[in-house]
């Protein structure tokens, strides 16, 4: 009980002091997180829509693949990046590993299965509603996916905030290939892990207790914008 | 310059359609010039609606063949329109729904400006043109459907049961609609459950009943004195599985009369 108070107190006094060192971890995972994301969906949400779209053999097999893939356990997809940005590594000359853009590519790794897989289920259904209509008004599977994904929308942000969750949420990865360095590539999952190792945990909790809010703060104003709109296009 | 071929005629020879082991539709011949309007009735489960969709290219025909004027298969779906019972709107405005087909067909931004506000205006939807499509309701929807459609400039308008699930007001507001885009010049061919909109409607009447096209006429001799006696019995608002039981059970009786 006395950690869990003194973590609150070490949370509150991290917030209202707007500790440097704080404010630079958690604007390094915002970032990191939100990027990771964008790209994510970048790749994601069409590849999602196509899967669902598009009739082609071995179809049923990437549906799986990819549900599969949500699961992928972080530690070994942050062994393979490290692998894959070492210095002997296939892109070793790009120098990426221990920086930012190393946690980046582990990240969206890791996010894309989660946003495909969310975003096939979520436009098959829409395409079992959609589809006469469509094909009725001259669109092809091809120029159907932008016009379920934005139909979509609001469905498809839960997939969103699901591949946020993991990216904020992941340390198993980011820690292999960001070595959490100070002012490099430290971020709130690896600090607290950190200061755990350092047997500081109400400091620990304290930046957990942060995390949990950002990823509340972030969820909550996703959802108040998704409802907002939601009620207005019905 | 070459004229841009027309799409009529359509020609259905032979077509046949299954699904689940049912057959749907049965060895159905006819063939739609441009001009009069075709209203298709029947019963229930009669493949009214399928049969429209085989029209569209909706769906493939399991048997036989579906032939446009035009072949070419982008042109001469560009070229048609079909509302729907139940109109999908997308989440978007009341012209956005109209501009999306029109962007799919390669139509200049201009023009999908005046074509939707023309659209909009016909359909007496300008007032509603940035409300959201999907907060309208049945009756606006199924006007901006319509709208949608007139927008496309059809040669061939498929209207399944438009106004199936309308008051009289908003039925009399899409039929107007429909005499519009007919009088456009498009061939319109459409499903309905309602005699009387039949009769408003239509300058012919195809009978279709479990999948087989039993009757087609112009529309005041089918109503006066169609040959067929299962149309005969539609006509007259018998229940038209009673009468096929008691031919069943004729036939049956005849059949064991025979052994």
């Amino acid at each position: 009980m006395d950690d869990f108070g003194e973590a609150i107190g070490a949370a509150f006094h991290l917030l209202f002091t707007l500790d440097d060192q704080l404010m630079e971890i958690v604007g390094l995972s915002l970032q990191v997180s939100l990027i990771a994301v964008l790209i994510a969906c970048l790749i994601g949400l069409p590849l999602g829509a196509a899967i669902a779209l598009f009739r082609f053999p071995g179809r049923k097999f990437f549906a799986i693949l990819l549900n599969a893939l949500m699961g992928l356990p972080p530690v070994v997809v942050g062994l393979i990046v490290y692998l894959a940005l070492s210095r002997s590594g296939p892109f070793g000359v790009f120098g990426l590993l221990y920086t930012p853009a190393a946690m980046i590519i582990a990240q969206v790794i890791l996010i894309v299965p989660i946003i495909a897989a969310l975003t096939r289920q979520v436009i098959e259904d829409l395409w079992l509603e959609y589809e006469d209509q469509l094909r009725s008004l001259g669109a092809n599977s091809t120029r159907a996916i932008p016009t379920l994904l934005w139909d979509g929308r609001f469905s498809l942000i839960t997939a969103v905030l699901a591949g946020f969750g993991r990216a904020s949420a992941e340390v198993g990865a980011v820690m292999i290939v960001g070595g959490n360095i100070d002012h490099v590539t430290r971020v709130m999952t690896t600090a607290i892990a950190l200061e755990v190792s350092k047997g500081d945990l109400a400091l620990a909790l304290g930046l957990g207790i942060i995390l949990l809010c950002l990823s509340l703060t972030v969820n909550g104003a996703v959802y108040a914008i998704k409802e907002t709109a939601q009620r207005r296009h019905a | 310059m070459n004229e841009p071929l027309p799409l009529l005629p359509l020609t259905l020879k032979d077509v046949s359609f299954e699904a689940g082991g049912k057959r749907l539709i049965k060895d159905l011949n006819c063939c739609f010039e441009a001009g009069p309007r075709t209203v298709i009735i029947g019963p229930n489960g009669a493949g009214k609606s399928l049969f429209l969709k085989l029209c569209h290219g909706l769906v493939p025909p399991l048997e036989g063949q579906i032939t446009w004027n035009d072949s070419n298969e982008i042109s001469s779906r560009f070229k048609q329109a079909m509302v729907f019972q139940r109109p999908i709107m997308l989440r978007r405005s009341v012209s956005a729904n109209i501009h999306y087909p029109l962007k799919l067909r390669g139509i200049l931004k201009r023009d999908r400006i005046s074509l939707t506000e023309e659209a909009l205006s016909r359909a007496g939807l300008g007032r509603l043109r940035e409300h959201p499509a999907r907060v309208l309701s049945v009756g606006e929807q199924q006007k901006l459907a319509l709208a949608r459609a007139w927008a496309l400039k059809p040669q061939v308008l498929f209207l399944d049961e438009p106004t199936a699930s309308l008051d009289p007001a908003a039925t009399h507001a899409v039929e107007e609609l429909i005499d519009a885009i007919h009088k456009q010049g498009a061939k319109v061919i459409m499903t309905t459950h309602d005699l009387s909109q039949a009769k408003r409607i239509a300058d012919e009447i195809l009978f279709l009943f479990r999948g087989r096209l039993l009757e087609r006429a112009p529309v005041e001799r089918f109503f006066r004195q169609p040959e067929n006696d299962l149309a005969q019995a539609f006509v007259k608002g018998e229940l038209l599985w009673w009468r096929l039981g008691k031919a069943n059970r004729k036939n049956q009786r005849k059949r064991d009369g025979d052994k």
